[in-house]
């Protein structure tokens, strides 16, 4: 079929310079595995009882051993028999496994379920002594040794094997396949084999080198190798015994045992990350807010933003600029709704407001203010005290936001009692009635529970609870009802329009979708690709003029869409951000507006990339 | 044009104590060349009933209809005409193989049909089906990772189709979508339906978005169906408290959400 | 202030059962399901442990008695030394003595010392218990603040040459074998500057270098798990809730970081600890150690079968201590991983 190809992943790797060094490094090791014996074997077996167990020098730079042989030209001979004894050892470990894993995989489920429990049991031995056990019955000898260390690893890539085929088998794409009546041998040999052979390659590069230091091990307690034959174990026990007269003799064999084994090892890290390089981050500001920040008049705004602009360093080092140049500014108790879709960087800001871009980001702004403290700075000790006790935070997915390990009761109590100094008996009480507040049932008891036991409206509850134990003046709401049902929406944005009454707090709810905002915030920013679009009045929408925001409000069909007619649809954003935007019938090109979205996820609504 | 019925299904998971009944007797019946929209809440049971539809899922009782024929069961011929009733997923990104290019992954969708068919053939109607779903037959060799989410669902989209199925089940299609893709998507299922004259189960927990594609509505709770019957008599007039609330709580551009208590 | 009631919301529950009610047995009690399970598994390593040991000499391809004995020796000898160790006897008979033995505490004669073979052991597990004790602790004391603190200092991307530095530290402790760095260690601190007692036993000056060159690579390695597990829990949704919150650097990463890595940490201690006890025959072959991993690395070399049936057989059995203690310590310290498992 025709098409572009993407650049295979492989050469991208070989063009970084830790890609080049372990090709460079494992082209050296095949050389000498290749050539080694022919070039020096001369000179590792010639005898010069003159010049025997000689330390380091210019002629013999590891030395020569009992006999006068050069130690250098020993151990670069050894290279061979130690490589492809690893690497036979690797091949029966992964060979094995794959067999147990693929046997296991189509027996009936209660021997099934037997031959994962042996494998279970015997992975809970550490493979020098299961290499112990098979060296006593196949005997100390090289092969025995490559038999003890490869059966020692077959465990290993039976559960390897098992846990790949497992996890792809549970694909909708697996799935899609049996549905469509392709045969269990196709489905294998086309979806299967193709998702689980590069994990698997990776695991046994890293395995090689494994097997390579056991191999090292078992030559070195004289279990593996035996003389005349040698190999680098072998080298590093004879060395050993003379290491109070020479180091240089144990110290040879030993580099090249440690060299092979960390080039195998990066060979695997190489190859399952594909390169990726991690991104550089920006210069911090410098210097911490002194002092204290002046008192703010009641009628002052409580988030002033012009010019925010914030940007990303890119896989490249390079930095991305995500949102261009934003300007919002939030009354007291005023509810401001930020509408927009993935990657129009309207999380970006919110986090920008309350200061919790992570490290990586880089925030620049004519004015970022929030009731006169700046922040585009650390803050000063004082000023943190005043952002804890006035700003809380509301995000997505109430599972994760809260601490998996500590008590509802804990998490709500400890804001007050560092920022407020409430006492501890006082901090619970206060937090009992926050969660009666926002009709948590049960709630004394909910306060010694951990948050995986309580549903997933009533974690959102908690969070608002969060803001009752406290002052704010600012709740800033993350998208906070995507993730719940739309019962369980209305009610936790109940909760969240009570807890603002109570404290006065102005909102600032984040959220894709402007029907939901327009229903409960006074006023509306509509952003796109890091900018602001349009500012709207809820009640009055259809004087919206912005065709992107027109075509946002008509693409999502509500209950009196007239159902003859197709949906109109939003333009994708033309270079020069003027295309007129309704267009029925039109066909999304691209599929996804604006700059580039984080790497890893384009074109999902769920879980943003903010950095925390 | 094939009629769809579930007749008592039920889908039991587990054993003894620890058992749940994700689907509890459920009778469906999509009738031929209708989409019938599916609305219900996480947890009530509608994904299962998706793949009990199309035989990913064994119904613990019960039986599926293809047209007055059981297709339940896991014989030779039930499986053969159970190939007619494909699946759409709802995360387009894992139901694509990231390793297969997607004019391969829309080829597979052919074998269904039971066809023998030549290479040339074959690429034929990949293009034929790309095309028909809006993307560039000219990238059918690139992996899915090159296109955007939206994409992604309508190759998924593609590849039920060329199976030339007669009922298409649709779990969940657009809510891993952004909204403004989201309504392409449902275009393009519309169109398809009245092109192809589709028989449609089309599952969403959005009640809006189910109304604007759906001839005839049935509402899920807690495995079970609580209310059914045609589009615009449910949702205008709901007998089902747990409908009355759900239609309460959508959000409607520009009113003030309700969000005390009846 | 009206809020809506949760009474819809509570019919459909979102997340697990908030509670025991209604769910019977074991499955209401999810920690000691864990344990139970854990025991049973280890009972039945035990069992598998015990038939290995006793098969391991029939699985020896050929005669074993000949083999241990070598080419020259006369039938006569190769004779008694089968009758001494009972292999004359039929495989059923053999396997009860070894049964009654192992509950009498009696397992076997050594054939080169000719003394029993639980008083060798019982001599010598001392010096490897000792050496691995001391070796984890100073693995598992150490890793913390090390990875901790780079995790910490490195997050986001930032100080990359420190970051690069220490991991490149650990990851060279990690890929050098421990019965390297022994070698190492006694070239340089026992041989060069004479500092310290290149081999033996028996005085505290002694047990430095074997317990760090057997520590450093658990060490490194506990510590890369414990940088990575903090670099993951730093960039959780959690901690910028806890970040928001604007808590002392202290409170964040000690009370709401911590805690968050101790399944994790526990896990990878176990491999650790199973390795160490692994390691204890290298190490104790280098420094000349009288304990049982210089004894089964003789032993085997020697074919003395019935030591090394004592001494495969000990070894077995302190793994499975070890992994019953990390899953004890994983049921006390973190409970949601033996809930996730049941």
């Amino acid at each position: 079929m025709p098409g572009t190809r993407p650049r295979p992943a492989l050469l991208r790797t070989l063009a970084t310079p830790r890609g080049a060094a372990v090709a460079a490094g494992l082209l050296l090791l095949a050389l000498v595995t290749a050539f080694g014996p022919a070039l020096l074997g001369d000179a590792a077996d010639t005898r010069d009882l003159a010049a025997r167990q000689q330390g380091a020098s210019l002629a013999h730079p590891f030395g020569t051993d009992d006999l006068g042989r050069d130690l250098l030209a020993r151990v670069l001979v050894a290279t061979r028999l130690s490589v492809l004894l690893a690497l036979g050892a690797t091949a029966i470990s992964v060979v094995g496994g794959a067999v147990v894993g693929i046997v296991a995989a189509v027996l009936p489920a209660a021997l099934r379920r037997a031959v994962n429990a042996l494998v279970d049991i015997l992975l809970s031995f550490p493979w020098l002594l299961l290499a112990l056990f098979f060296s006593v019955i196949w005997g100390t000898t090289a092969t025995g040794a490559m038999l003890a260390v490869g059966f020692a690893g077959v465990p290993v890539f039976a559960r390897l094997v098992s846990t790949l085929a497992a996890s792809v088998a549970g694909t909708e794409y697996v799935h899609a396949a049996r549905m469509l009546g392709s045969a269990p041998l196709r489905t294998a040999r086309v979806h299967l084999l193709p998702n689980v052979l590069p994990p698997l390659l990776v695991n046994a590069a890293a395995h090689a080198s494994v097997s390579l230091l056991s191999f090292a091990a078992l030559s070195f307690l004289g279990l593996g190798v035996q003389a005349p034959a040698y190999d680098w174990g072998r080298l590093l026990n004879e060395g050993a015994r003379r290491i109070y007269v020479d180091p240089m003799a144990a110290v040879g064999p030993g580099l090249a045992i440690v060299l092979t084994g960390v080039l195998l090892a990066l060979l695997g890290e190489v190859l399952s990350e594909g390169g990726r390089r991690r991104g550089r981050a920006g210069g911090r500001p410098p210097r911490a807010g002194t002092g204290v920040a002046p008192a703010v008049a009641d009628d002052a705004p409580v988030v002033d933003v012009r010019d925010l602009r914030v940007a990303f360093a890119a896989e490249d080092g390079s930095l991305v600029e995500r949102v261009h140049g934003v300007d919002l500014r939030v009354a007291p108790r005023e509810v401001v709704g930020l509408v927009g879709e993935s990657g129009s960087g309207k999380s970006v800001t919110a986090m920008a407001v309350a200061g919790l871009l992570g490290p990586d980001a880089r925030v620049r702004a004519e004015r970022l203010v929030f009731r006169g403290i700046d922040m585009t700075r650390p803050p000063s000790p004082a000023e943190r005290t005043r952002l804890g006790l006035e700003q809380t935070m509301i995000f997505q997915d109430p599972l994760s936001s809260l601490n998996p390990s500590l008590t509802v009761g804990r998490q709500l109590t400890e804001v007050t009692e560092v920022h407020a100094r409430t006492l501890r008996a006082a901090a619970r009480a206060r937090a009992l009635a926050a969660l009666e507040r926002v009709r948590v049932p049960e709630a004394a008891r909910r306060l010694r529970q951990l948050p995986h036991e309580l549903s997933g409206g009533m974690r959102q509850r908690v969070m608002i609870a969060t803001g009752l134990m406290v002052t704010p003046r600012l709740i800033v709401a993350d998208e906070p009802t995507t993730a719940l049902d739309v019962t369980v929406q209305r009610q936790v944005l109940g909760a969240l329009r009570g807890a603002q009454r109570e404290t006065g707090a102005a909102i600032l709810l984040i959220s894709h979708d402007i029907a939901l905002v327009s229903g409960f915030c006074d006023r509306v920013v509509v952003m796109r690709s890091g900018r602001v679009v349009e500012e709207l009045d809820p009640r009055r929408w259809q004087d919206a003029t912005h065709p992107y925001t027109r075509g946002l409000i008509a693409c999502v069909p509500d209950m009196t869409t007239d159902r003859t007619r197709p949906l109109p649809v939003v333009e994708p954003e033309a270079p020069d951000d003027a295309a007129p935007a309704l267009d029925p019938g039109a066909t999304d090109r691209s599929g996804r507006t604006g700059p580039p979205a984080r790497p890893g996820r384009p074109g999902r609504p769920t879980r943003k990339g903010v950095p925390a | 044009m094939s009629e769809l019925e579930l007749r008592g299904v039920t889908v039991r998971y587990g054993h003894g104590a620890r058992a749940q009944t994700a689907v509890d007797a459920v009778d469906l019946t999509v009738r031929p060349g209708t989409t019938h929209g599916l609305v219900g809440e996480s947890g009530s049971g509608k994904s299962t009933l998706a793949r009990a539809a199309v035989g990913l899922v064994r119904p613990t009782a019960g039986q599926v209809f293809l047209g007055r024929v059981d297709v339940t069961g896991p014989s030779r011929y039930a499986r053969r005409t159970r190939r007619r009733v494909q699946m759409v997923f709802q995360d387009p990104m894992s139901a694509l193989d990231p390793r297969l290019p997607v004019g391969l992954s829309v080829a597979e969708g052919l074998l269904a049909t039971g066809r023998r068919t030549s290479r040339a053939d074959r690429e034929a109607r990949v293009t034929a089906l790309l095309d028909r779903v809006q993307i560039d037959p000219r990238r059918a060799g690139d992996l899915p990772g090159a296109f955007s989410g939206g994409q992604r669902q309508r190759i998924t989209i593609a590849r039920a189709l060329a199976a030339e199925p007669e009922v298409l089940v649709a779990d969940e299609i657009t809510s891993a979508l952004d909204v403004s893709v989201q309504g392409v998507v449902l275009n393009l299922i519309r169109d398809l339906q009245a092109d192809l004259a589709l028989t449609v189960l089309f599952i969403s927990h959005n009640l809006a978005v189910v109304r604007y594609v759906s001839d005839d509505v049935s509402v899920m709770r807690a495995g079970r169906v609580v209310e059914h019957g045609p589009a615009e008599r449910v949702l205008a007039d709901p007998a089902d408290p747990y409908t009355r609330e759900l239609l309460r709580s959508i959000p409607v551009m520009g009113q003030p959400l309700v969000l005390a208590d009846a | 202030m009206t809020l809506p009631s949760p009474a819809l919301e509570a019919t459909t529950p979102a997340g697990p059962p908030a509670g025991p009610a209604g769910r019977a047995g074991l499955a209401a009690h999810p920690r000691l399901a864990f344990v139970l399970a854990r025991l049973a598994r280890a009972l039945v390593s035990l069992v598998l442990v015990l038939l290995a040991a006793f098969f391991l000499v029939h699985l020896v391809p050929g005669d074993p008695v000949r083999a241990a004995l070598g080419p020259t020796v006369s039938p006569e000898t190769v004779e008694a030394l089968r009758q001494q160790l009972g292999l004359d006897r039929p495989l059923g008979a053999q396997l009860g003595h070894y049964v009654t033995g192992l509950v009498t505490g009696d397992l076997g004669t050594s054939v080169t010392s000719q003394r029993p073979v639980a008083t060798i052991l019982l001599e010598r597990l001392p010096a490897t218990l000792t050496l691995a004790g001391l070796s984890f602790l100073l693995a598992a004391v150490g890793a913390f603040p090390v990875g901790v603190a780079t995790a910490v200092s490195a997050r986001g991307g930032r100080r990359r040459g420190l970051d690069l530095v220490v991991s490149g530290v650990l990851g060279v402790l990690v890929a050098v074998p421990g019965f390297l760095l022994a070698v190492l260690l006694v070239s340089v601190f026992g041989v060069t500057l004479g500092a310290l007692p290149p081999a033996g036993w028996g005085t505290p000056a002694h047990a430095v270098l074997p317990v760090v060159a057997l520590a450093a690579g658990p060490l490194a390695y506990l510590a890369r798990i414990v940088h990575v597990e903090m670099l993951r829990v730093l960039d959780e949704p959690y901690l910028t809730t806890a970040r928001s919150k604007r808590l002392p650097a202290a409170t964040l990463y000690l009370r709401h970081a911590l805690p968050n890595i101790v399944g994790a940490a526990l896990t990878a201690g176990g491999v650790v600890l199973v390795g160490l006890v692994a390691g204890t025959v290298l190490v104790e072959t280098v420094f000349v150690i009288p304990g049982i991993g210089s004894t089964i690395v003789s032993s085997i070399s020697a074919k003395d079968y019935p030591l090394i049936q004592g001494v495969v057989l000990v070894y077995a059995v302190l793994v499975l201590v070890a992994n019953l203690l990390v899953d004890l310590a994983l049921a006390v310290l973190d409970p949601r991983s033996t809930v996730a498992e049941a």
